[in-house]
């Protein structure tokens, strides 16, 4: 067996493997992040609860009406968006004209609430969500034990967030997006009507983070606290990526994701902290993000 | 069998109707009020192995006792200690100063739980821990008006740890939670798995709390060689470990250095099936358990009793027994006196049987090793365990002289 800095080859192309599948959840999450920063200037703190409730809408849609994995990987993200575009219609559109910390307030608020009120129905020790019997089982890689359904998350991941960036970047409905976060009333004038995208864009954010929520599902336990673990080491992402960067953030998720699980390799007590240490280290030279626009 | 079950389970409800009345309407008459606070985690990581099911208990406690007929009523305060130490502790202040609590009762997490064992000591009031892990609240952190009811590290690590070695399981590798409780854990069974002969060949330590995926250390303890894989850690983190072992064909056994029945249910026994666990009471253990558990359930939508619920059961109802012995407003006077009367009577109930308290404040009842049954084994809901191995109460905990608590010299 060969051996790279004093850990085992195997070991150690099994860790980067597993940083990659971990880097998946932090792009899904801080796209959606970018997404709705960038068009919206909302710090969306709720998206590690909507993150949640995807998980959960996904067990619910099993347990009380039977429908399977593959439907709730479309259903959930449709169901959890449109109440992601309740809240933004009802009381996020109101804080559209006030500094970023009234949104960023507002949203944690909102979390808060909405995982008090699942840990109060569903209790705090996790519903269990079996791995679909499609996509159950493992490959022997030679090196490590890969399961298929980690295999799955990774590419339903690439995809998902490469088809989101070609939107944003490539389609004329992106331009206009792009165009409205620049300048509102003008693109207003020439009869989109913007209010209305940005409620959509709004929802296509968090129906990402609802997506991410039903691919975590069969992995973590459905439980209320499960957005939270997430939502800190998101935003460092977010921050390292570029405030708003689509492709900063998608990036930026899966290359943190290897460096976490390296980190857990040669020192597993700071495998918490090394995201936020990368980010103090970008924030001293590059302030803008590895991806960020200048001003 | 069953007619017998479900006539007891009657009876708890008809007694649960016919003590409200006499709760409130005794106040007027100035009869002498014991006020009990049940201070846990009512929103947080315990909150299903204690929280609302532990408030209940108390109130079943209060019910089947009967007070109604002797003279004196019982109020029952509740209140989340939001694993704070710091809320923990304002809350028993309050409680003992101002609102005329007489015993708190649970306090999962050993962080607070060492905190409130002081103020319950200043204020000398009672204090019966049901649901703190720490062995240190009957060693050096021991005083005369605290008892720990239910299990504690020493307890576990020893069953689970010397079981497993027994049984071939003589190498081991442990995922630990970076912090006192995990690194204690890790410790004691360490002791005992060495002592029984047996080896440790190396151990993580994860960033606690905050660590969702465990499959890299996984990973790192599958390549370790070792046949056992203990997991020094609590709660959401053991049954994302045990999801996640399951996931990546990790072929060691899994010893559960602590496990409660609610995360059993919350695995599924799809993935938890022959994990060895240690509990001291488990509901379907016999006869006495499945009558308390039945009457539990009824007042619970369905969910089992845990460990430590049936632990704020059986201390409740042994607490009112020594408080009529000795007389209510004595026993509201003082609280070491109190402790010292719960002491010397011997305790019995449905959850632990015959049992009692050593003068360290241990309450000593046997502990039982199970493993959790394959899917096709389990008859219904929540049959989860199968006995594999008992160890006697005298055996179970440890010996009173070596914890180096003060109250054992006298």
């Amino acid at each position: 067996m060969f051996m790279i800095f004093g850990i085992p080859g195997p070991l150690l192309f099994g860790q980067l493997l597993l940083g990659l599948i971990n880097g998946a959840f932090y792009a899904m999450l801080s796209l959606g992040l970018a997404v709705i920063f960038g068009m919206l200037n909302i710090i969306n703190f709720a998206h590690g609860a909507l993150f949640m409730m995807g998980a959960f809408v996904a067990w619910m849609l099993l347990n009380y009406i039977g429908i399977g994995y593959f439907p709730a990987l479309i259903l959930a993200p449709l169901i959890v968006g449109a109440f992601g575009i309740l809240l933004e219609k009802t009381i996020i559109s109101r804080l559209y004209k006030l500094d970023h910390l009234y949104g960023l307030l507002l949203t944690f608020g909102l979390s808060l609430v909405i995982e008090g009120l699942f840990r109060n129905g569903y209790g705090s020790s996790g519903l269990p969500y079996r791995i679909p019997a499609a996509l159950q089982g493992a490959m022997d890689l030679g090196f490590m034990f890969m399961p298929i359904y980690r295999g799955w998350v990774v590419l339903a991941a690439a995809v998902v967030c490469l088809a989101t960036w070609a939107i944003i970047e490539k389609t004329s409905l992106g331009a206009t997006l792009r165009a409205a976060t620049e300048n509102a009333p003008l693109v207003q004038a020439f009869g989109v009507n913007v209010p209305r995208l940005i409620t959509l864009t709004y929802g296509g954010g968090i129906a990402l983070a609802a997506f991410a929520g039903v691919l975590a599902a069969p992995i973590y336990s459905v439980n209320p606290n499960m957005g939270t673990n997430f939502i800190n080491t998101v935003f460092a992402v977010v921050v390292i990526g570029g405030m708003g960067s689509i492709l900063g953030s998608i990036v930026t998720g899966f290359a943190l994701g290897v460096v976490e699980g390296l980190t857990k390799v040669f020192y597993p007590q700071a495998s918490a902290t090394v995201v936020f240490v990368v980010m103090v280290i970008v924030l001293l030279t590059r302030p803008r993000g590895l991806f960020g626009k200048a001003a | 069998m069953n007619v017998s079950r479900r006539a007891i389970t009657l009876g708890g409800l008809a007694a649960a109707a016919g003590t409200i009345a006499p709760l409130t309407a005794g106040r007027a008459q100035a009869r002498p009020v014991i006020r009990v606070g049940c201070l846990t985690d009512m929103s947080g990581p315990y909150k299903d192995l204690a929280g609302p099911g532990a408030v209940s208990a108390i109130k079943q406690a209060i019910q089947e006792f009967g007070v109604a007929g002797k003279g004196f009523d019982v109020e029952v305060l509740v209140a989340d200690h939001l694993n704070k130490p710091d809320v923990g502790t304002t809350v028993a202040r309050q409680w003992f100063d101002r609102d005329g609590v007489d015993v708190i009762v649970e306090v999962a997490n050993s962080g607070v739980a060492l905190a409130v064992a002081n103020v319950a000591k200043e204020k000398n009031k009672v204090y019966l821990n049901t649901g703190a892990a720490t062995s240190d609240l009957t060693a050096a952190a021991c005083n005369a008006n605290t008892i720990h009811w239910v299990y504690d590290t020493y307890m576990l690590a020893q069953s689970t740890g010397a079981a497993m070695v027994k049984s071939g399981g003589d190498s081991w590798f442990f995922i630990t939670a970076d912090y006192a409780f995990g690194k204690a854990l890790q410790r004691d069974t360490t002791d005992f798995v060495t002592n029984a002969g047996g080896k440790v060949l190396g151990g993580v330590t994860y960033p606690f709390p905050g660590t969702t995926d465990f499959s890299s250390y996984l990973i790192q303890a599958q390549s370790s060689g070792a046949k056992v894989l203990g997991l020094a850690n609590a709660g959401t983190d053991t049954i994302n470990t045990i999801k996640q072992a399951k996931e990546f064909g990790i072929k060691m056994r899994l010893a559960g250095l602590l496990l409660f029945l609610t995360d059993i249910h919350s695995l599924g026994l799809e993935v938890s099936q022959g994990i060895v666990l240690t509990d001291s009471f488990y509901w379907d253990m016999n006869d006495r358990s499945r009558a308390f558990s039945d009457r539990y359930t009824a007042n619970m939508k369905g969910t089992r009793p845990t460990m430590v619920q049936a632990g704020v059961y059986s201390s409740i109802s042994h607490y009112l027994k020594a408080a009529t012995a000795m007389g209510v407003d004595k026993a509201k006077l003082d609280g070491a006196a109190t402790i010292a009367q719960l002491k010397a009577m011997p305790t019995d109930d449905d959850c632990f049987g015959a049992g009692s308290i050593r003068a360290d404040g241990r309450k000593i009842h046997p502990s039982y090793l199970w493993e959790v049954k394959k899917p096709g084994e389990s008859k219904g809901p929540w049959d989860y365990y199968k006995a594999v191995a008992s160890t006697p109460a005298d055996k179970a905990f440890r010996p009173l002289d070596k914890g180096g608590c003060p109250l054992v010299k006298a």
